[in-house]
């Protein structure tokens, strides 16, 4: 064998290859580079000591090994390990040998009967663990081999009773990654196999090493992942592990109970010591809240976070959870929530605390009171109150899931949230006030929780108040005076933190139009009117005026009472409102003001249909222009994309879609413009001014395309291959004007062939779409390729002039939604006169606070740029870290720009603004197109179509004043 | 049977000086060295004559231990080892040892100088009392000599507050002092392994009581202040120096960084500074907030608490005022309530507890008009509020700090003896152990089952358990060997071993047994049958027909010779050595049942 070995490697050192020409006059010999195994094998050879052996493996361990040549390499190395007396090496080969099975390509079954034999004399538990894990490996990548598992399977049983706990661990960790998991299969062997798996990792609950019991919950729960139904017999096992010394196994224990819990929650388990029974899964909700309050916090963590998925639970042992009996000197006290709960009942609000206000009332019957519930009892008060915020955080997460599966849960956890916002760790308060917003539609806040809440408005930190913004946003609150508590409140965080008007401003959209009800006696103490007296005009440009305005405007828009009470400048500043704030300030139909009226309802309110309908028609309109005259063309369009722009403006709804087709007419306006030209077959080079004009415009839909594809989200991929059309045409124009301005053939050689990829390339991309564009400019060419790829350079640009000319506008379809990315920079807000001075060479950290509005992926998409004075620009990536995700579809970026200049000799603006980076290689046609075409066309693209990348300015820019002085010496 | 002996010299059935006095496998152990605030007599510190009535105590006990800084707990450490007279080690933690001088000191102030006291220890006295403290780490094991070692755990409750395990062989006690299983602001809760204790010895302040969530109380103080605050008021907040302090300087110092407040907060200035000091710097007895933030900032460094100056208290505009002490008896805090008492725009919020006769007690029942010194009227219009703020563990905390530690027996101090009797009802109930409640002086015995330790050599114990299946996990084991008590040790040898260390020679044991049977063959025949008779059923044995005519099956040999009498029946001699007992019994008996017929 051995010899056969060696002979064999000898082979792969040296290949000598004979060539043979056709003249035979000359034979070369070429040298093959000698193979890995080969020089692994003289390596180890030379190798004196073990520890020498051991520094080549570990050589040889750091370079990839090829496919075809890891058979050869795991053949030396088991022989290798057969002469071997070194534990240590032997742990090396061992675990090369899992290494290499690993290698793509390369199927392990070869290897398998050689790895299983050389555990039969292994001796040291080291190796031997390892080997099984190599094993592991290699049974891994056999998935479709049953026999071979089953194989292996037993191997590691054999070995389950090893003395060392590494490799009973590993047998443990094998089976479970292996064992056979079909069920009822025909073959009753099998399933008795399966059984036994069960059974086997069950013995090994009660190992005496904790590593070993861990490892067996653990294969447990990889046999439930990959799909065995685990027996409930189980349940009673897992249990008991429950009070496992070590924390590990009491972690996996709890995860054991959950499984087993979603898996049997009908099931009837005896209640220990009395004769009831109770669901399991109530009985397992009861065990894994007992965790919550475990002594290590790793268990802590992962209990909470069980709990709440576990809603199938009933009622009456979720209630549990957040009960706490008190008492005091054997009395029962009643808790702070109910007292608080009971002033409010009684109507007497607010009264000063007294000493002994919290006096324990009545006796408690000492054998009554139950120290430690076995139970649910209060595992949510205990776990909100964890010394770890982890736990608390785990907790929060658990209640809001709970909460948002029952209603009346939600109701009691209340004011356990609303506790949580007072947290000291802000993210516990941040995490609890968004779960108060998601469960908010189930709850109604009362008074003194709405007190609490308000409280936090007051917080410094941006992402606490605009939580709670959205949180108020979708609230319910049961009285006026609750309305008008928040109001003041809000009013008060407006004038604390003026920059939070937008949001406040919001916040308040929402409470007017969901309490309409309640904000209606408070209208004329609001607008401070008075039956008799008139009274002074508010100034309108105060942010708070606004605020109460938005309350009112949008409440009147559902309490058509209301307007009754409005006094004469209101109604005036609600006409300035609308048209300035307008998504803030709902149409209203205000009797007696005709004039408002007239002028805004009809066309609008009724239904959103109208304006939909004449952007349908508009399009219409265009695309039916080919009848008319080249200059009535350009006039329609013009008109169309004024119209959409304007409409853009008015509906915010349908701004996306507007853009887009405006976006869309433009270019194909910019391209009839180009085309228009008499002057083309004019000899070129004489009209400049005429070529700078088409390439210009080829450059801007170039531009345009981009911001197109990549700006929008819900483009399809119908829009994509218009868009991608627009783009080949203006390609086209760029290459017609390129021959025209050009003398000599020579360049447009490259050209043409780039060109012609690209159409190539567009037809593959695209192929499914083609159908859909009879007589388009795409459609012509195609039918003329053979042509244009023999045909010389000035041939193809005269074809693809014609073509270009004769092609009909396509119609872009609207998909359903259509949102621009926008971004607005909140911060810096560019009013500032006073210059931010720093000592030139040294930086200065700029903060940059900014919305994104329908971006996708922003993490990778959104850089900040900064311009500097002398045309220097800068590029910022900011950190993933940098983004907030306060809603679907928005995104929060607050980071920190840094800035650095030489000195200047007087402040001078910067310019801050945001792009939109884009990469056409990532672009959405390609992610769309079916796998198969993708994975074909990927390697045939040509590297241009590969990868340009640009970057699209998406916001306004700002300017910031800023001063680098001399550094002082 | 071993026992562990309990005698509590004060805080039996008793808050207030704390010392146990605990023996344990011979070791004798002081736990807490406390005075009691009731008493300004000799009942003020333990009875230290217990221990011995002549001859240095340090002869009687082996250390010392103190949990944490109270008084109540560390007291009458100076009277105790200069007055008295003890050299032995005294052990308490880092925080303990910095900051339990400080205290003594005041003690010492107040008690000579201000109450005029002689025969009390000095401030020499003190210092050389901290010269005897070895300071412990937390889990750190400490050997205080052989075979006595201890080992401290976190408590919360103050800081450097800490639980003590103390271990001597197999038996152990553990002893909390005060603790706290919830966390606060500034210190997180207690925690404890399963060490299984012989005896667990908890405190048992809130025996009977079960608090509400801590939040609840945060958040109504925190308003309070901030309401009163903003209406322009001024708030007075009595405290006593260290301890609570700290938990609302915390507690106010976050909410005035969260809600970018502006009022000024002032502290008393004295002992607390010094204190403050010490919590900086031992970060990592605190919570968890504030071990995660100390790189940014430590939470000690307040930036909103400034030190307080006598002129401030009457600066216009709002203010918050922690001042010293916390009963409003005397010192700063009563000179700026009566300043403040008479405007309702001001508030004063006591944090905890007040004796009766304070002027604290006194606003805290109703009472709104108040006598001063020369007869004057002091009208308190100004609000008062009183929030409880306390560290100790309530009776679910305690039952969970059982829960951890799983002890084998209770024992309860430093509690009321009607709530005690609560508790210890419950606990018996609920984790079937016996829980004791001595009184002071009273002694309680504690019968252990201590496991004793054997050496045993590696081949003895590979061979052992290499027989028969694999060791079950935690089932206990039988094992052959020779057990050696030598020395003052135990080791299990195997008997060869034993033997030649005892330099005795081997005996051997052999059983020799006749069995007849009825068969008229030859000899060497029935011999024949006997063997193919054995060797089919023993298939798992080594049977062996000898030449000499016999056999062996094993190392048990069986002869057969005619009976002298009767050629028919044959008597078959069966001999084996004791240790093969069980299978040379087991061959008569199937050698009894006789040979089967053969066909």
């Amino acid at each position: 064998m051995a010899a056969h070995l060696k002979k064999r490697v000898y082979e792969e050192f040296t290949k000598v290859v004979q060539q043979q020409h056709e003249d035979l006059s000359t034979k070369k010999l070429r040298l093959t580079k000698p193979s890995k195994s080969a020089a692994l094998h003289v390596d180890l050879c030379k190798a004196t000591s073990p520890a020498d052996a051991l520094q080549y493996l570990l050589q040889f361990a750091r370079k990839p090994v090829e496919v075809e040549s890891v058979e050869g390499v795991v053949r030396i190395l088991l022989e290798h390990y057969y002469k071997e007396n070194d534990a240590s090496v032997r742990l090396k080969i061992a675990s090369l040998l899992g290494l290499l099975s690993k290698t793509a390509g390369f199927s392990p079954d070869c290897i398998m009967d050689d790895a299983i034999n050389t555990l039969q004399n292994e001796k040291s538990h080291q190796v031997l663990a390892q080997l099984l894990d190599t094993l592991l490996v290699i049974g891994t990548k056999l998935p479709e081999n049953p026999s071979v598992r089953m194989r292996l399977v037993e191997v590691a049983c054999k070995h389950l009773t090893d003395s060392s706990h590494g490799v009973r661990n590993k047998c443990l960790q094998l089976i479970g990654c292996l064992g056979p998991v079909e069920k009822g299969v025909a073959k009753e062997a099998e399933s008795q196999a399966a059984k036994d798996v069960q059974k086997i990792i069950g013995d090994h609950f009660n190992d005496q090493d904790p590593r070993v019991r861990t490892a067996a919950i653990k294969a447990m729960l990889q046999l439930h992942e990959r799909g065995l139904k685990l027996q409930q017999a189980i349940y009673s096992q897992a249990c008991k592990l429950l009070a496992d010394d070590y924390e590990q196994v009491r972690s996996a224990a709890v995860q054991l109970i959950w499984v087993l819990s979603q898996l049997y929650p009908e099931s009837i388990v005896p209640i220990p010591s009395s004769n009831e029974e109770i669901r399991l899964v109530d009985d397992a909700f009861g065990k894994i809240c007992h965790m919550v309050s475990d002594g290590s916090w790793v268990v802590r963590v992962q209990a909470a976070k069980l709990l709440g998925s576990m809603q199938q639970v009933s009622s009456h042992f979720l209630e549990q959870t957040l009960d706490k009996k008190l008492m005091s000197d054997l009395r029962r006290k009643r808790t702070a929530h109910e007292r608080a709960k009971e002033l409010y009942s009684s109507g007497e609000f607010s009264s000063g605390r007294k000493w002994g206000d919290d006096a324990p009332k009545e006796e408690i019957d000492t054998g009554a009171v139950n120290l430690i519930e076995s139970g649910a009892c209060g595992a949510f008060v205990h776990g909100l109150e964890d010394e770890m915020y982890e736990v608390r955080i785990a907790a929060v997460e658990a209640l809001c899931m709970l909460a948002q599966s029952s209603p009346s849960f939600a109701e009691k956890c209340l004011d356990f949230l609303v506790d949580m916002f007072n947290d000291e760790i802000e993210e516990v308060r941040l995490q609890s006030i968004h779960t108060m917003r998601k469960i908010s539609n189930n709850i109604t806040l009362r008074e003194d929780q709405l007190d609490t809440v308000l409280a936090v408005l007051e917080d410094s930190s941006r992402d606490i108040r605009e939580a709670l913004h959205e949180l108020l946003c979708c609230t319910n609150v049961s009285t006026k005076e609750g309305i008008h508590l928040a109001l003041v409140e809000l009013l008060k965080n407006l004038t604390k933190y003026p920059t939070d008007r937008e949001s406040i401003w919001k916040c308040l959209k929402f409470l007017g139009s969901r309490h309409p009800t309640l904000v209606l006696p408070l209208v004329p103490e609001l607008l401070s009117t008075h039956p008799f007296f008139d009274t002074p005009e508010p100034d309108m440009d105060d942010p708070a005026y606004i605020a109460v305005l938005v309350l009112i405007f949008n409440a009147a828009k559902s309490c058509p009472t209301m307007p009754a009470l409005f006094s004469d400048h209101t109604f005036r500043h609600y006409a300035y409102l609308r048209d300035s704030l307008s998504h803030l300030v709902p149409p209203l139909r205000l009797p007696g003001r005709k004039l408002v009226s007239s002028t805004v309802s009809p066309s609008i309110t009724p239904h959103e249909d109208p304006s939909q309908q004449f952007l349908h028609q508009s399009l219409e309109r265009v695309y039916n222009f080919q009848h008319l005259d080249p200059q009535g063309i350009q006039e329609l369009l013009e008109f169309t994309i004024r119209d959409l722009q304007r409409l853009g403006e008015l509906q915010s709804e349908l701004a996306g879609m507007a853009d887009f087709t405006a976006t869309y007419l433009q270019c194909q306006l910019l391209l009839i413009k180009a085309l228009q030209e008499k002057l083309w077959n004019v000899a070129a080079p004489l009209y400049l001014k005429q070529n700078a004009l088409a390439s210009a415009a080829a450059k801007q839909i170039l531009e345009e395309t981009y911001k197109m594809e990549f700006m929008y989200s819900g483009v399809e991929s119908r829009q994509v291959v218009i868009i991608h059309h627009m783009r080949l045409q203006a390609k086209a124009l760029q290459l017609i004007v390129t021959a025209r301005t050009t003398r000599g053939v020579e360049p447009l050689f490259g050209l043409c062939e780039k060109f012609l990829q690209e159409v190539d390339s567009f037809q593959r991309c695209f192929i499914s779409e083609l159908p859909h564009m009879q007589g388009s400019f795409v459609d012509k060419l195609l039918d003329l390729m053979p042509r244009l790829v023999t045909s010389k350079p000035s041939e193809v640009v005269k074809i693809l002039q014609t073509t270009l000319r004769q092609s009909t506008f396509l119609h872009l379809p609207l998909p359903e939604q259509l949102h621009r990315a926008t971004a607005n920079i909140i911060e810096p807000t560019g009013e500032s006169d006073n210059p931010l001075r720093f000592t030139s060479g040294l930086v200065v950290a700029l903060d940059v606070d900014a919305t994104l509005e329908h971006v996708q992926d922003p993490q990778g998409t959104v850089k900040v740029q900064v311009l500097y004075p002398d045309g220097q620009a800068q590029l910022i990536h900011p950190k993933p870290a940098d983004f907030r995700n306060p809603g679907p579809g928005r995104h929060r970026l607050i980071t920190q720009v840094y800035l650095s200049h030489t000195a200047w000799t007087e402040p001078c603006q910067i310019e801050v603004r945001l792009l939109l980076a884009y990469n056409s290689n990532k672009s959405k046609a390609s992610t769309r197109i079916p796998k198969s075409t993708w994975s074909e066309s990927l390697e045939a693209l040509p590297p241009s179509e590969n990868g340009i990348e640009g970057t699209i300015p998406f916001s306004k820019p700002v300017k910031v004043y800023i001063m680098p002085k001399p550094a002082r010496r | 049977m071993p026992e562990i002996k309990v005698t509590p010299l004060g805080a039996g059935q008793d808050v207030g000086r704390s010392c146990i006095l605990v023996s344990i496998a011979g070791k004798n152990v002081m736990l807490d060295c406390g005075m009691h605030m009731g008493y300004n007599d000799d009942r003020r510190f333990p009875d230290f004559s217990y221990i011995t009535q002549n001859g240095r105590l340090t002869d009687f006990l082996d250390c010392v231990i103190i949990s944490h800084f109270h008084l109540d707990h560390c007291g009458a450490l100076p009277y105790f080892s200069e007055m008295v007279g003890y050299d032995g080690p005294i052990y308490m933690t880092h925080p303990t040892k910095a900051i339990c001088p400080i205290l003594l000191e005041d003690y010492r102030k107040i008690t000579v100088d201000k109450k005029g006291e002689t025969n009390f220890f000095t401030s020499q006295m003190i210092k050389d009392c901290m010269k005897k403290v070895v300071a412990v780490h937390l889990h750190q094991t400490v050997q205080v000599d052989e075979e006595l070692e201890i080992k401290a755990y976190y408590a919360g409750h103050v800081l450097g507050a800490a639980m003590f395990q103390i271990k001597v062989g197999c038996e152990s006690v553990v002893y909390t002092g005060d603790y706290n299983m919830t966390p606060d602001r500034h210190l997180g809760a207690a925690w404890i392994d399963k060490c299984r204790p012989d005896l667990l010895i908890s405190e048992s302040t809130y025996a009977t009581t079960i608090r509400d969530s801590k939040r609840c109380r945060e958040r109504d103080f925190l308003k309070k202040v901030h309401e009163t605050v903003e209406r322009g008021g001024k708030v007075l907040i009595p405290v006593f120096a260290l301890g609570r302090a700290q938990e609302l300087c915390i507690l106010l110092e976050t909410f005035w960084e969260r809600m970018n407040l502006k009022a000024p907060i002032y502290f008393s200035t004295g002992l607390t500074e010094k204190a403050n000091h010490y919590y900086k710097l031992f970060i990592t007895w605190t919570n968890q907030k504030i071990r995660k933030t100390f790189v940014q900032r430590n939470m000690f460094e307040f930036k909103h608490i400034k030190a307080f100056d006598r002129a401030f208290a009457d600066n216009p505009g709002p203010m918050v005022v922690f001042a010293t002490p916390g009963m409003l008896h005397a010192g700063q805090s009563l000179q700026i309530f009566r300043k403040w008492a008479g405007n309702e725009k001001n508030m004063v919020i006591m944090p905890g507890y007040c004796v009766q006769g304070t002027v604290g007690h006194k606003i805290l029942s109703g009472q709104r008009k108040l006598e001063m010194e020369g007869r004057q009227i002091l009208e308190v219009k100004m609000q008062v509020e009183y929030m409880s703020f306390s560290a100790h563990a309530d009776a679910k905390g305690i039952m969970q700090l059982i829960r951890q530690a799983e002890p084998r027996n209770v024992l309860l101090v430093h509690g009321e003896a009607k709530k005690m009797e609560f508790l210890k009802q419950k606990i018996e109930q609920e984790f079937h152990v016996s829980c004791y409640m001595p009184a002071n002086g009273e002694t309680t015995t504690i019968l252990t089952n201590p496991c004793i330790p054997v050496d045993i050599s590696l081949g003895l114990l590979k061979r052992e358990t290499a027989i028969g299946p694999l060791p079950d996990a935690k089932k206990p084991k039988l094992m052959h060997g020779t057990l050696l008590m030598k020395d003052n040790s135990f080791r299990l040898v195997s008997p060869e071993q034993a033997l030649k260390e005892l330099g005795l020679a081997e005996h051997q044991l052999r059983f020799t047994c006749r069995v007849h049977i009825q068969d008229p063959r030859k000899e060497h025949e029935t011999v024949l049958r006997v063997y193919n008779h054995l060797k089919g059923i023993l298939k798992d044995y080594s049977v062996q027909h000898l030449p000499d005519g016999s056999i062996t099956v094993e190392s048990i040999l069986i002869q057969a010779t005619a009976h002298s009498e009767d050629q028919g029946t044959k008597v078959l001699l069966v001999s084996w050595t004791y240790q093969d007992e069980e299978l040379g019994s087991y061959l008569t008996s199937l050698l009894k049942k006789g040979l089967p017929q053969s066909t």
